[in-house]
C-alpha cells in the first residue's frame, strides 16, 4: 500500500548500555495509522527499542525519524511534543495523585488540559469519570491501565508506544486491553507495541516484527507471522 | 456432548459458590470507601477538622485572628513571637516547594535564609559601610538568592534523594564557614587583611527596613510587612500548585522517569523549585536581619535548618495549610514551654492523649488513668512507710495543675537521684513496652504513665530549657506513629 505515509522509521540502530551492545542495527517502521507490534522473550531488547524511540536512550548509531522530522538528537519532552505518547511498563501512574491530575499531566506539553479532551478520554472510558477524584495508586488494575491509556491519549498523540499492555494483568483484563487496543486502532490511532504475549498482540495487529538479543529476525504481515513456523514453536508454545 | 464440558446444575452452584466468596470481585477496589472512611476517635480528629471545615473559610479565620492580633497586641515580647512566626511560615512554604511538593531533600536550604540575613547586613550597615536603599538591597537580595539557588539546582539535575541531600548539606556547612573565615582575608596586593563579615562576632548595627521614607522602627511594623507577604504567599503557591507546573511539581517527586516520558521538562522544573524556594527563603532572611538589627552565623545553620524540616513534616509534607500548622507548632510551642506552667499542664495534656491513642478503646483509657492514680497513692503510702524525706511542697509547685497534683505526687527530697532513676528505669520499661505480649503491655502502661508524671514533677520541672526539647521530640514521636503522614498530609498510597 503505497499511499501510506512513514511516521516513524528508525533505520539501523545501535544502542549501548556502556559497553553493552543492546540493539544492532534495528530497523523499523510505523505508518499512519497502523498498528505494529514488537515481540520477543525476556531481554531481546523489546524495552530499550522503545526507550530508543521515546529518547529516554540515545542510539549510537542510527537514525530515528519521527512525523518527517530527525528527532535522533532531541531529548523525550521534544518528541513528546512532536506527537509521541507512551504508557509504561507497569503504567506507572502517579499514585498519590487523583485520576484527573494523572490525565491532566498527559496535556502538559499541550499547556492546560482542555476540556473537551478529557471528554473524550472520559467517552472512551465512562469509568473513569466517576474515579476522577480517586486516587490512582488506589485503583484496581485494569482501571490503572485505563488511566494509563487515557494519560497517553491526553496529548493528541500521533503515535502511541505500549510496553508490555498485558504485564501485571489477570487474563480477562488482557484480552480487555486488547480489545480497548483494538479499539482504538479503528478509530484511526497508530501504535507500536512491545509485548510478550505474540498470540495476543498478533491478533490486533497489522504488521509485527520479532526481536531476538537485539536484532530484527523476522517481520512481516501479523497474519503472516502468526502462521510462522519458527515463530509458533519460539513463542505461541503450539 | 463432550467429556470436559461441566453439568449444567454443577455450573450453577459453581457460580453461586463464587458469589459467595467473592470471586471476581476485587475487594481492594469494593472496600475503597470504608478505606478512606474516616477513623474514629482521636485519630480521625484532623480529617474531620479538614473537611467539615472549607478551605477558605480556613484560612479566613487564620487571616482574621492575625490581624486583630496585630491591631490589638501591645506587648513586645508577644509581637516579636508573631514576627518569628511569619518567617517561619515563610521559610517553610519555601521548603514546601522544593521538598514538598518538587521533592528534592535539599539540606542546604537554611543557607539560603543566611546568604539573604548576611547579604542584607553588609549592604546596610557600617561593616562595609554602605547604606543602600531597602528596595535596591532587597532586589538584590531576591535575585541574588534565586540566582544561587540555580546554581545549587545544578547538581539536583542529575542526584536524587540522599545524594542531593549530601551534596546541600555541604552546601550549607559552605555557607557557614565561608562567613567564619571571611574576617580575614589577605589579598596579595594588600598589606592589611580585609574584614567582610566579622566572623563568629556577628555583624551589629543593621539599618531597619525603610519604605517611602518610612522606617520600620516599631516591631508592628515587620508583622504587618510579614503578614502581607505571607498571605500573598499562600495564594501565589496554592495558585500555582493547581496549574500544571505544580501538578508537574508532584509527578517528580512521585517518579521523575515517568514524567519525563510524559513530556515533562524535569531538570527546568527542578530549577524552578530551587529558585523559587532560594528566593523565598532569601527575602525572609532579608527580613529577619532587618528587624533583628544585628546577624549571627550560628543562626543559620542546623538546628535552624532540622525545626524547618520539622514543621513541614509535622504538617504534612506538600499541604501549605499544614507548614502554617508545622510552622506555629514548631516556633510558638518552644516559646509557651519556657513558662513552666504551661509546659506542665501541655505535658499532662500530650501524656493523656497518648494514653488515649494507645489504649484505643475508653475501657482502656479509664483503666490506665485509674491504674496510675492507684500507683500514685501505692507510691506515696511506700516511700512515706520508709520515711524518705520530701522535698517542701512550696519548693516545687509551679502552677494550678502540680498544686492539685501535690496531694497525690510524693516528691522527695533528693530530686537528683530519685529522678535519674525513674528516667532509667523508665527507659528500660519503654523498651521492654515494645517487644512484650498485649497482656504485659496493658499492665506496663500504667506504671509508665506514673513514672513518666514522676519523672516530670521530681526532675524536668527544673531544667526548662532540656525539657523543651524532650516535649517537642515526643511530641513528633507520638505524631509520626499515629499520622505518618503528617497533620494534614495525604496518606500515601502504593501502586500494586
Amino acid at each position: 500500500m503505497s499511499e501510506k505515509k512513514p511516521l516513524l522509521e528508525i533505520s539501523n540502530i545501535d544502542t549501548y548500555y556502556g559497553a553493552i551492545h543492546i540493539l544492532q542495527q534495528v530497523n523499523l517502521r510505523v505508518d499512519e495509522g497502523e498498528l505494529v507490534c514488537l515481540l520477543g522473550g525476556n531481554a531481546c531488547g523489546k524495552s530499550t527499542t522503545l526507550k530508543t524511540v521515546l529518547g529516554m536512550v540515545k542510539p549510537k548509531v542510527g537514525k530515528i525519524i519521527f512525523a518527517g522530522q530527525d528527532v535522533t538528537h532531541q531529548n523525550t519532552p521534544a518528541r513528546v511534543k512532536l506527537g509521541m505518547a507512551v504508557v509504561p511498563e507497569n503504567r506507572r501512574l502517579f499514585a498519590p495523585m487523583t485520576v484527573l491530575e494523572n490525565l491532566k499531566i498527559g496535556a502538559y506539553v499541550r499547556g492546560e488540559a482542555a476540556e473537551e479532551d478529557l471528554e473524550r478520554v472520559y467517552d472512551l472510558f465512562p469509568k473513569l469519570k466517576e474515579r476522577s477524584s480517586q486516587l490512582a495508586g488506589t485503583l484496581s488494575g485494569g482501571e490503572q491501565q485505563m488511566v494509563a491509556v487515557g494519560r497517553a491519549l491526553m496529548s493528541h498523540p500521533r503515535l502511541i508506544l505500549m510496553d508490555e499492555p498485558s504485564m501485571g494483568l489477570a487474563p480477562k483484563l488482557v484480552e480487555q486491553s486488547f480489545e480497548m487496543i483494538a479499539n482504538l486502532h479503528s478509530q484511526g490511532v497508530s501504535m507500536l507495541i512491545v509485548e510478550q504475549n505474540a498470540n495476543m498482540a498478533l491478533s490486533v495487529a497489522d504488521r509485527g516484527y520479532v526481536l531476538q538479543t537485539g536484532r530484527i529476525v523476522l517481520e512481516g504481515e501479523a497474519k503472516e507471522l502468526a502462521g510462522h513456523e519458527e515463530l509458533r514453536r519460539a513463542y505461541l508454545g503450539r | 456432548m463432550s467429556e470436559n464440558q461441566v453439568p449444567e446444575e454443577l455450573q450453577e452452584s459453581a457460580v453461586t459458590e463464587a458469589a459467595k466468596l467473592g470471586i471476581g470481585t476485587d475487594e481492594w477496589v469494593a472496600q475503597h470507601e470504608e478505606r478512606i472512611a474516616r477513623k474514629k476517635g482521636i485519630k480521625g480528629l484532623p480529617q474531620l477538622i479538614n473537611e467539615s471545615i472549607p478551605a477558605w473559610a480556613r484560612w479566613g479565620v487564620l487571616l482574621l485572628i492575625s490581624c486583630a492580633f496585630g491591631a490589638f497586641v501591645d506587648n513586645q515580647y508577644l509581637l516579636r513571637i508573631g514576627v518569628n512566626l511569619g518567617l517561619f511560615v515563610m521559610l517553610s512554604y519555601g521548603l514546601n516547594i522544593v521538598m514538598g511538593y518538587a521533592g528534592l531533600l535539599d539540606l542546604g536550604y537554611v543557607a539560603f535564609y543566611g546568604i539573604g540575613a548576611y547579604g542584607y547586613a553588609l549592604m546596610s550597615s557600617e561593616q562595609i559601610g554602605h547604606h543602600w536603599s531597602t528596595w535596591l538591597t532587597v532586589l538584590i537580595i531576591i535575585i541574588g538568592t534565586a540566582l544561587l539557588g540555580y546554581i545549587v539546582s545544578l547538581p539536583s539535575r542529575r542526584l536524587f534523594g540522599d545524594y542531593l541531600a549530601i551534596v546541600t548539606l555541604f552546601f550549607g556547612q559552605v555557607f557557614v564557614q565561608l562567613v567564619l573565615a571571611s574576617d580575614n582575608i589577605t589579598f596579595p596586593w594588600a598589606d592589611d587583611y580585609v574584614d567582610i563579615t566579622a566572623g563568629a562576632n556577628g555583624i551589629p548595627g543593621i539599618d531597619p527596613f525603610s519604605f517611602f521614607g518610612h522606617k520600620f522602627l516599631n516591631i508592628r511594623d515587620y508583622y504587618w510587612l510579614l503578614l502581607v507577604l505571607v498571605a500573598l504567599l499562600t495564594i501565589a503557591v496554592s495558585r500555582v500548585n493547581r496549574t500544571r507546573i505544580g501538578r508537574a511539581w508532584r509527578t517528580i517527586r512521585e517518579d521523575a522517569l515517568a514524567a519525563e516520558s510524559m513530556g515533562v521538562m524535569v531538570n527546568r522544573l527542578k530549577t524552578m523549585a530551587f529558585v523559587t524556594g532560594a528566593a523565598i527563603a532569601g527575602l525572609a532572611g532579608a527580613i529577619f536581619a532587618a528587624m533583628q538589627t544585628a546577624v549571627f552565623v550560628s543562626g543559620f545553620d542546623m538546628p535552624l535548618m532540622t525545626m524547618i524540616y520539622a514543621a513541614v513534616i509535622l504538617g504534612g509534607s506538600g499541604s501549605l495549610a499544614g507548614a502554617v500548622m508545622g510552622a506555629i507548632v514548631m516556633s510558638v510551642l518552644p516559646e509557651v514551654l519556657r513558662v513552666t506552667n504551661y509546659s506542665e499542664i501541655l505535658f499532662l495534656a500530650v501524656l493523656i492523649l497518648t494514653l488515649a491513642a494507645v489504649g484505643k478503646s475508653v475501657k482502656r483509657f479509664i483503666f490506665n488513668i485509674v491504674g496510675i492514680a492507684i500507683i500514685g497513692f501505692i507510691v506515696k503510702i511506700l516511700l512515706g512507710a520508709a520515711s524518705i524525706k520530701t522535698t517542701p511542697t512550696k519548693e516545687w509547685v509551679v502552677g494550678p495543675v502540680s498544686r492539685a497534683l501535690s496531694h497525690w505526687m510524693y516528691v522527695p527530697l533528693d530530686r537528683v537521684l530519685w529522678g535519674n532513676s525513674a528516667f532509667v528505669i523508665l527507659i528500660v520499661l519503654i523498651a521492654y513496652f515494645t517487644t512484650t505480649t498485649p497482656r504485659i503491655k496493658a499492665i506496663l502502661l500504667p506504671i509508665i504513665g506514673y513514672l513518666g508524671i514522676f519523672l516530670w514533677e521530681v526532675r524536668l520541672i527544673t531544667d526548662v530549657n532540656t525539657t523543651r526539647q524532650l516535649l517537642i521530640g515526643a511530641m513528633l514521636v507520638v505524631l509520626m506513629i499515629t499520622r505518618p503522614q503528617g497533620f494534614l498530609g495525604k496518606a500515601r498510597v502504593e501502586v500494586l
